[in-house]
């Protein structure tokens, strides 16, 4: 890994890299090895996949329990604003969020990040700074990816130069589905060499729009041979967005990654989880499949807006004892 | 209750020629336009004033209340927004869809409060007419409590009532339909949103309600509707910071004490219980007043200049 959280510890060892590990370089030699290592990955059993996540996400997580679930979860919010009418005022307001998100209570933890696009990160940085909490940004051509290499990577460079610490990239699915891994492929590695020594680099599968659970297995795969830091569900744009069922399958990869090759990759299901319940759900998922070396922000992320709204009403709910509401935290 | 489904499933058919099984309702609560049961998945027997077996209707936990004042807090904004005359409407058609099922209320509010078939009737209809009664409100309480105010300034001083938010509706104990008409139609009428509490021991009519709130055009959410506990349900939403106001229509001294305390918190409007002899007699504006704020505004009236306007 590249870059270090202060704070967080590192639960396993993590060597450099560049492109495939040794373990598994043999697979990415050619275009024909990577295809036939992608489809020999096992099919998924769609039925036990969702059957197992629904499962999961009918543990009772209570008083103690849920107050460390609401501040873990907090924790790892990649507080998110990616709209075109986002403003500097926007940025700065979202960044003072992220660094205290509740200023009527001192205890309540830092978010990890906060994520906006390119040309937004030197405000963002700036709201940020002096804090623990790093810059997120979107890049290349978010959230289609339809647009050439080169523009692409001048995207990653800019949000590396204003200061980001991690770059948030989407996968062409065009080149995907038309079973054109390679050039996938050589486009994240690309990637990841433009965000250089200091940028973690996430990459986008968008899995809504990759249809099968098959193909959500390969792309995993794809993204952490090519060198991803974190693999991430989707971009929060499309109809379908994470779900508890596509975040297990991402967490049984990275799992299986790390059995291979001794690399740790992170994950973070991003849109559609609004509320206390569905994070709790998702940390039950990585509690139960990965494992605690995953229970840090270094390791998962919520891509998420609103969410941490209801955390933190969640949170003065376990403090006070009286339900909160929407007049007690801050209107985005 | 399978036990008690059988007895009544033989009492019930032994008379008709054609014997075929009774199908009996389950009732449910009303919240954000659906028909839930009870988060906690409890239930609680229902027995008319006789203490025969009627139903079991769903035993509310805080946790519904929670959900049911956020289904009221998303429905607040196109509710308190809908134009006057539109609720007017709304509340009309109300009456219009309880017209329709007159016999089942009739039969249920019976039931519930040990009444004669046309005893029962009298207060079904007077319920009705308290919906057209509240209905010709709606586009009106802003003339009697609004208005505009003399200042000595070039300016326009304009007051109008504006809905407080969500209210948290105890309905009374004892008068399980009308009373309940009568402390939640003044509510909505003026743009506020509701939860209801019925009637602990007869919350059958209530429930009922619901069903016809759903068919109504009142959108989902304006109006929720919640069994059980009186004292169980209303002190999670006493004490919630998203309640804006709340009715202690059907809670006794000590419960009423204990809610107005916990209502202090965010400052809820409190409506203490008064005691109520006769629900059918016309009640006036005051339930309507007590869950609206004035929102006074200053409007420069400039120069008028040659019109010769001499406001």
């Amino acid at each position: 890994m590249s870059s270090t959280a202060p704070t967080s510890p590192q639960p396993s060892p993590t060597p450099e890299r560049a492109g495939a590990p040794a373990a598994l370089s043999d697979v990415t030699a050619s275009d024909g090895a990577l295809r036939r290592f992608l489809h020999g990955l096992p099919g998924v059993d769609a039925v036990g996949l969702e059957a197992r996540a629904a499962s999961l996400g009918t543990r009772s997580i209570k008083t103690t329990a849920k107050a460390y679930a609401i501040d873990l979860a907090i924790s790892m919010v990649d507080l998110t604003t990616l709209e075109g009418a986002d403003t500097p005022g926007k940025v700065r307001a979202l960044g003072a969020k992220a660094v205290r998100p509740d200023p009527t209570d001192r205890t309540a933890p830092a978010t990890a990040a906060v994520c906006v696009y390119p040309d937004m990160v030197a405000a963002a940085k700036e709201a940020v700074a002096g804090s623990a909490v790093k810059v997120a940004s979107v890049a290349t051509a978010f959230p289609a990816g339809r647009a050439p290499l080169a523009v692409k990577l001048a995207d990653v460079r800019e949000a590396v130069a204003a200061g980001a610490d991690e770059i948030d990239m989407v996968i062409d699915r065009g080149a995907f589905l038309a079973g054109n891994y390679r050039k996938v492929f050589d486009e994240i590695t690309a990637v990841k060499e433009a965000c250089g020594a200091s940028a973690r680099l996430k990459v986008i599968f968008e899995t809504g729009e990759l249809s099968t659970y098959d193909n959500i297995r390969r792309a995993s795969w794809l993204g952490m041979l090519a060198g991803a830091d974190f693999i991430k569900t989707s971009t929060g744009k499309v109809a379908v967005n994470a779900t508890p069922a596509n975040t297990l399958l991402m967490l049984e990869a990275v799992r299986d990654f790390r059995a291979q090759t001794g690399v740790q990759v992170g994950v973070k299901p991003a849109g559609g989880i609004r509320t206390t319940k569905d994070a709790v759900k998702f940390l039950v998922l990585v509690n139960e499949t990965v494992g605690e070396d995953w229970l840090d922000n270094h390791w998962f992320r919520f891509g998420a807006s609103s969410l941490l709204n209801d955390l933190l009403m969640q949170r003065q709910k376990l403090a006070t004892g009286r339900y909160s509401g929407p007049d007690y935290v801050t209107v985005d | 209750m399978s036990e008690k489904t059988d007895k009544n499933a033989k009492t019930g058919t032994a008379d008709g020629a054609g014997r075929r099984l009774s199908v009996f309702k389950t009732y449910k609560l009303y919240v954000g336009g659906k028909f839930p049961r009870s988060e906690s998945g409890r239930v609680y027997e229902v027995t008319d004033s006789e203490g025969h077996w009627l139903a079991n209707a769903p035993l509310s936990s805080r946790k519904d209340a929670r959900d049911a004042v956020v289904a009221a807090r998303k429905a607040f904004g196109g509710w308190a927004g809908a134009t006057a005359y539109n609720r007017g409407q709304v509340l009309y058609r109300v009456a219009e869809m309880l017209e329709g099922r007159r016999e089942q209320f009739a039969a249920e509010v019976a039931d519930a409060e040990g009444l004669s078939r046309d005893e029962a009737a009298t207060q079904v209809d007077a319920a009705v007419d308290r919906w057209v009664w509240y209905a010709g409100w709606t586009d009106k309480i802003a003339q009697i409590v609004g208005g505009g105010n003399p200042v000595a300034g070039p300016f326009f001083n304009l007051s109008s009532p504006e809905p407080t938010g969500v209210v948290a509706v105890l309905a009374p104990q004892e008068s399980s339909f009308l009373g309940l008409v009568s402390v939640l139609a003044p509510v909505i009428a003026t743009g506020n949103t509701a939860v209801v509490i019925a009637s602990e021991r007869a919350p059958l009519p209530a429930l009922s309600l619901g069903e016809v709130l759903a068919t109504s055009d009142v959108p989902g959410g304006v109006v929720n509707v919640l069994s059980g506990r009186t004292a169980e349900i209303a002190a999670p939403l006493a004490a919630h910071q998203d309640v804006n106001a709340i009715d202690l229509a059907g809670a006794g001294e000590a419960l009423a004490k204990e809610l107005e305390i916990a209502a202090a918190d965010n400052l809820k409007r409190v409506l203490r219980p008064q005691p109520v002899d006769d629900w059918a007699a016309t009640p006036g504006t005051e339930r309507m007043t007590a869950f609206l704020e004035t929102k006074t505004v200053w409007h420069p009236t400039g120069s008028l200049g040659a019109s010769g306007s001499a406001y």
